[in-house]
């Protein structure tokens, strides 16, 4: 069943003011990106009840939670909304089971989200339920918070950072635990970051930003085309944003051939199944045009396109935006480059992208959305 | 009465024990809430009260016990109070040692807490709050376990200190012997017999024992419940 976060709020502090608002589709993960001052941590803290807005209201499905001008303020421990935070929030008197089991004791009435041996099992916990906060590692520390969040029932979980604190590999050993809590559980997730491969490999709805307001929100995909990302991200993350279907893979070469749109791309990929849907990445800076069919190239990419629109981006290149069967891509060339070909808007162009150039940014999403 | 241990001694000891624990039951409760107040609540008159529950460090404990005498004596409003409705002498009794002893300790006491309650961790807090728990559920689950090393440390300091309580004590509750003589009294009147002189001896290192072995236990205790809690 889908249902809305809605939020719009006013916060004044003595030196910023927060200003959002935004409305997004649940379940999925609302992804909460921009740089580090944006107003990410005190939007989160607003959901939660943390803190309380000056003005404005912040509705979960048909439940108003705050309502400044109809004096609505649910209490944080009544909200039911779980909180990982950066910092983890550990009780160091508590063993991990105690810590576990703290929100799991006071709701017992609420419809459980998963399972005490689930949420183990799930989260690699078994073997460290005895142990104490302080003798957990970074990554286990983060893991045991998203347990004690989740068992606590909750109807919608914030986390705020969770990987910041961590190095790459720890990083990389929590992610697929925030996959797997998206992919099996349907919880719906508010997700605040200010690193775009996580928003990548996690959202399904992303919140842009800067300075204590919304620049722009929406689905991934569509929001990866926008200027106000790439004004955040800057040229050398800038890219599309595709999704595709998983129609044949080549273990032994560690590709796959993934059909988008009406089109197929070939692409770095392991580890997932035939079938699977996969999000992909496509640097605009990694994407090549040529206005000929090209031969003798290394590139395991060769679409027939068509040039929707070229624009200045912000940084003295130029951004084309291209139809590719049916799928927007961009592509960042130098005004030369642009030049020399004579591009405009309706040109038939070839689009060239290097398989190897996607690794990394596939992505399972979550199954129908 | 020349053994060692004299029944003089146990008598002052015992009494000092008594009036001790008695004391630091009585004022443990009210130090947490005083201490909880101080940190957390924002009120106009906190100054006041802060320097309040200060007053006896910088008083002189005859002028506490006075003050005390005039409001808990038989004839005071409180005390007069306390004997018609619930038959509690305060004067003159072991209870009244115990309780100069508990108002002259309490600074004491509040400092400790309060510290400890100063160094808890409101995110902590906060994530209770997010799990669901209320605030009395929260301050029992989280900010009183977490206070526990301030709580021990302030007992057990307050509890040796009161072992030798006497300016209080003397003027609110006299130096009656098995009901108030307590260590530092019993001292004090050996100290005034022209025959005393071993006894006023034995006495002084008994304190200085039980003052030493307070103030290591306490350090100890607040080391052990440190490691429990992960610090």
């Amino acid at each position: 069943m889908t249902h809305l976060l809605q939020v719009s709020v006013i916060k004044r502090r003595p030196a910023f003011l927060l200003d959002a608002s935004f409305s997004a589709p649940l379940p999925g993960v609302i992804a909460l990106f921009g740089r580090s001052g944006s107003g990410k941590t005190t939007l989160v803290n607003l959901i939660a009840g943390l803190l309380a807005p000056d003005e404005g209201e912040i509705r979960l499905g048909e439940e108003v939670l705050t309502d400044t001008r109809r004096g609505i303020a649910v209490a944080v421990e009544r909200r039911r909304i779980g909180y990982v935070f950066q910092d983890t929030r550990l009780f160091p008197h508590l063993t991990v089971e105690g810590n576990l089991r703290y929100g799991e004791k006071r709701a017992a009435r609420a419809p459980p989200v998963i399972g005490f041996e689930e949420a183990l099992a799930l989260l690699g916990l078994e073997a460290l339920l005895a142990r104490r906060p302080r003798q957990l590692s970074g990554g286990e520390r983060q893991r045991v918070a998203l347990g004690r969040a989740l068992l606590a029932r909750p109807r919608l979980l914030l986390l705020d950072e969770p990987l910041a604190s961590l190095d790459d590999a720890r990083r990389e050993e929590v992610l697929p635990y925030l996959v797997a809590l998206r992919d099996r559980l349907s919880i719906p997730m508010v997700y605040v970051s200010h690193d775009f491969d996580e928003v990548l490999r996690l959202a399904t709805h992303l919140v842009l930003l800067a300075g204590g307001r919304v620049l722009a929100d929406g689905p991934v995909d569509e929001m990866s085309l926008s200027r106000e990302l790439q004004s955040i991200v800057g040229p050398e993350l800038v890219g599309a944003v595709v999704e595709g279907l998983v129609t044949r893979l080549n273990t032994a070469e560690g590709s796959a051939q993934l059909a988008v749109g009406t089109g197929t791309l070939q692409v770095s990929l392991r580890d997932v199944p035939v079938g699977a849907s996969v999000r992909l990445h496509l640097l605009a800076r990694d994407v090549i045009l040529a206005t000929q069919p090209v031969q003798g190239l290394s590139v395991r990419n060769a679409l027939a396109s068509t040039v929707i629109a070229l624009s200045d981006d912000d940084f003295g290149a130029v951004l084309v935006r291209l139809d590719v069967g049916g799928a927007v891509v961009l592509a960042r060339i130098t005004q030369g480059a642009r030049r020399a070909l004579g591009l405009q808007p309706g040109d038939a162009v070839w689009t060239l992208v290097k398989a190897v150039s996607t690794r990394g940014h596939a992505f399972r999403i979550v199954p129908g959305s | 009465m020349n053994g060692f241990p004299s029944s003089a001694e146990l008598d002052a000891l015992r009494l000092s024990l008594e009036v001790a624990v008695r004391s630091v039951a009585f004022s443990l409760p009210l130090a947490v809430l005083a201490a909880w107040v101080l940190t957390r609540v924002r009120f106009p008159g906190r100054l006041l009260l802060d320097a309040f529950v200060h007053l006896p460090i910088v008083l002189p404990p005859v002028a506490v016990g006075y003050v005390l005498l005039l409001l808990f004596g038989a004839r005071g409003p409180v005390g007069a109070w306390l004997r018609t409705h619930f038959g509690i002498e305060l004067a003159f009794t072991t209870a009244g040692a115990a309780l100069a002893t508990a108002v002259m300790t309490f600074p004491l006491m509040v400092r400790a807490v309060r510290l400890s309650l100063e160094n808890v961790d409101r995110g902590l807090e906060e994530a209770a709050r997010t799990l669901g728990a209320a605030p009395v559920d929260r301050f029992v689950s989280i900010t009183l376990p977490l206070m526990l090393p301030g709580i021990l440390a302030g007992a057990v300091t307050a509890f040796a200190a009161g072992l030798g309580e006497f300016g209080a004590v003397i003027t609110f509750a006299s130096n009656v012997p098995g009901v108030t003589r307590t260590l530092p009294l019993a001292l004090y009147t050996a100290m005034q017999s022209p025959v005393g002189d071993a006894l006023a001896l034995r006495l002084a290192l008994l304190s200085f024992a039980l003052g030493l072995l307070g103030l290591i236990a306490s350090e100890m205790l607040v080391r052990r419940v440190r490691r429990y809690l992960g610090r």
